[in-house]
């Protein structure tokens, strides 16, 4: 494992990120090789879903940290205890950009950052920070563009552990027990995306192992829907 | 325990005696992660994480037994040759919160300590994670096939990876690199069938006794490379899986599959449950059938005791008592169709004092014949788990239930109906579930001769003791349950 300051990092994902304000009076140590093969920088203002509809592009907040020695207690009702427990101002609401730093018990910054993957890999995404991999809940936030009202789709969801999932600010899937990743593991009741701005956010609780996430809409055909356009910026 | 009705057609059943209905393996069958079960010097072998193994000589009463130097976690081992490989993993496994692992392979001419053959030879490390990588190289499984010598290997610590080894050193091939083929699963197995590879995983939690939610899943590719994926097209990399096997009976968590092929359509799969509730909740080696459906490998049932119609596969009539067919009087005034002269009101069965008031004392013939829910069609099966038993159940008596009146086979291959079971090897018998789900039976005193015999329907009507034909509907049999002991 190298370690590296974040002047010195090569990943472009990371010079973005040592550009932000945020970053810049700071020292961040990076294990580039645990970041690049699974993200890289945001370098257009715009992306849609892959070829299988999963939305890559996330603003991620560093993990609080939530202890849990095992993945065996994640019952419906410590998941949604934990995940609607208010951490940080506007966790509900706000719609966060890269390098804003969210005032949790301690400072913790958004990262925007496209996975190169379905999923998102989250234990990589902490572990390349040096944070805490293990005993976390992880916060995500992107913010999907339909170029019209699209009714009965469904968000379909994978993780690992436990999540819970919000559309526009309404509660749509909630993934409880010890979840391995699995794609479309649980998807929602059907619901509207509308013309414009659609948010989606989601938290994912961990205890030991890996972590990671992948989230796309599929249609009332259970096709995954592509016709989106992901902007975080 | 508790009796569990499964039709109301048998008025007459009466519940076989209060035996372990879901035995497991016999012995001290404790371990986990146990290796493919293999013969070696006439026993079988397998061992499990630590250093240690279980020894059998039948495959139903397993003991400690086996030695295996270079402990680790979960070793895999495959004949080619005269060699034993021997693969296990050195590290890793998140062990002190460790992902940096090395896959080791051994092998010895015998897994017999005793054996003048027994003796392990390094051969060196074939597959390693630095610790970093997204990839822990634990539980290596091998696979023969074409030729070609498979090893693939890892955990929930990222991906599960193959690499090709050369089969006659067991080294890996110079510049073969690992693919990756799999995530979330761990505990892998290879198998190839009608030119598809399968690769078979364990999903859900380890290690927590009754709440582990282990279970093995499956996907399949014409590629041992991949891409896998389940029977409704996910990719294993993305997930997917088809469900094999989950927790049964009193088992908890079944994980790390290994195939025992025994020949005649007949496939088993070692595996360990978690928490077998009738040990202490331990993890122990347990067998069971292995069906394959539709091209998708899943396990079936070893035999539970209750109360069965025997049906044949070649005609569907019934194995029975070949005695006076024995009428049932019904009110019929007014004729048989159209509505009842008086209240509606249900019908006794048949008794079994009713039909076998007229049966004659002593050796009754078997036939074939149309079921017609009568006692004399319907038999009691009882584990005998003191008379020893093979892969996964122990032998079993056929009793007419409600009676002693026992299936027997005879030195000339007929079979039969004696009065009184007296537990002589004629009169134990093994019941196999083949890989379509139908059933074989066979004769304990036919165990170990050149040519065991089974029933088979050498007529429409006609049981005997002949040599079994797998291509055959002859010899299989289906177990419709009246009543089962859970």
């Amino acid at each position: 494992m190298r370690l590296r300051k974040s002047a010195n990092v090569i990943s472009i994902a990371f010079l973005a990120l040592c550009a932000m304000p945020a970053f810049a009076a700071e020292t961040v140590q990076v294990d580039d090789r645990a970041l690049l093969p699974f993200f890289t920088a945001v370098a257009s203002r715009t992306k849609g879903p892959d070829s299988d509809g999963f939305l890559q592009r996330w603003l991620l907040l560093e993990p609080i940290v939530k202890p849990n020695r095992s993945n065996a207690g994640f019952t419906p009702t410590y998941v949604r205890e934990a995940l609607t427990t208010q951490y940080f101002p506007g966790q509900f609401t706000v719609v966060p950009h890269d390098g804003k730093v969210a005032n949790a018990s301690e400072p913790l910054h958004w990262h925007a950052l496209d996975s190169s993957l379905f999923d998102v890999k989250l234990f990589n995404f902490a572990k390349a920070l040096q944070k805490p991999t293990y005993g976390v809940i992880f916060w995500a936030v992107t913010v999907v563009y339909s170029p019209r009202d699209v009714p009965d789709v469904r968000l379909a969801v994978g993780s690992n552990s436990a999540s819970m999932w919000w559309v526009n600010g309404k509660e749509a899937a909630g993934l409880f027990g010890d979840r391995r990743m699995v794609m479309d593991d649980v998807v929602s009741p059907p619901l509207t995306l509308h013309k414009g701005k659609n948010v989606i956010r989601g938290a994912v609780i961990n205890g030991p192992g890996l972590s990671d996430f992948c989230v796309r809409f599929v249609g009332p055909d259970g096709q995954p829907v592509r016709d989106l356009s992901i902007d975080i910026s | 325990m508790r009796p569990l009705a499964f039709a109301a057609t048998c008025l007459s059943c009466l519940l076989v005696s209060m035996q372990p209905a879901s035995a497991q393996l016999a012995g001290e069958p404790y371990i986990h992660d146990p290796s493919t079960v293999t013969l070696s010097d006439g026993k079988y072998y397998t061992f499990g994480t630590g250093r240690g193994g279980l020894v059998s000589e039948d495959g139903w009463t397993w003991h400690a037994g086996g030695e295996r130097p270079g402990g680790g976690v979960a070793p895999d081992v495959i004949k080619i040759g005269d060699r034993y490989y021997v693969a296990y993993a050195v590290g890793g496994g998140g062990l002190n919160g460790g992902h940096a692992s090395l896959v080791k392979v051994m092998w010895t001419k015998s897994l017999d300590p005793k054996s003048p053959d027994f003796g392990y030879h390094d051969v060196g490390v074939v597959a390693s994670s630095d610790g970093t990588e997204d990839c822990d190289a634990i539980d290596p499984a091998f696979l023969l096939a074409d030729g070609h010598l498979w090893l693939s290997y890892g955990t929930y610590f990222g991906y599960i990876r193959i690499v090709e080894l050369d089969p006659k050193t067991g080294e890996r091939i110079a510049g073969n690199k690992p693919v990756d083929v799999a995530i979330d699963m761990e505990a892998t197995e290879l198998l190839y069938r009608d030119g598809w590879y399968y690769l078979l995983g364990t999903h859900g939690t380890c290690c927590d006794g009754p709440n582990s939610s282990y279970n093995i899943k499956v996907g399949r590719s014409r590629s041992i490379t991949g891409p896998y994926v389940d029977a409704m097209g996910v990719p294993l990399l993305k997930g997917g899986g088809k469900l094999v096997v989950a927790a049964r009976d009193r088992g908890f968590g079944p994980g790390h599959f290994g195939l025992i092929d025994l020949g005649d359509g007949m496939e088993k799969f070692s595996m360990h449950y978690e928490a077998d509730m009738d040990r202490s909740a331990r993890s122990v080696l347990a067998i069971q059938p292995l069906l394959w459906r539709d091209g998708w490998p899943i396990a079936g049932d070893n035999i539970k005791a209750g109360t069965y119609e025997i049906q044949s596969e070649r005609s569907g009539a019934a194995l029975e008592l070949a005695v006076d067919f024995v009428r049932m009087e019904v009110n019929r005034r007014g004729g048989f169709f159209g509505p009842p002269t008086g209240p509606v009101a249900p019908v006794a069965m048949q008794t079994l004092a009713q039909d076998s008031a007229a049966w004659p004392k002593d050796r009754i013939e078997v036939d074939l014949a149309d079921y017609m829910i009568r006692p004399h069609q319907q038999w009691a099966i009882t584990p005998m788990p003191n008379a020893g038993g093979y892969f996964g159940s122990p032998y079993f008596k056929i009793l007419i239930a409600g009676t002693d009146r026992a299936l027997t086979a005879t030195a000339d291959g007929q079979v039969v109906t004696v009065p009184a079971f007296t537990g002589s090897d004629e009169q134990l018998w093994r019941i196999d579930q083949l890989t379509d789900g139908t059933y074989r039976i066979t004769p304990k005193a036919s165990s170990g001769k050149a040519t065991p015999l089974a029933l088979v329907a050498i007529g429409a009507s006609t049981p005997a003791l002949v040599k079994f034909d797998p291509n055959s509907d002859a010899g299989r049999w289906t177990f419709k349950a009246l009543s089962v002991d859970r």
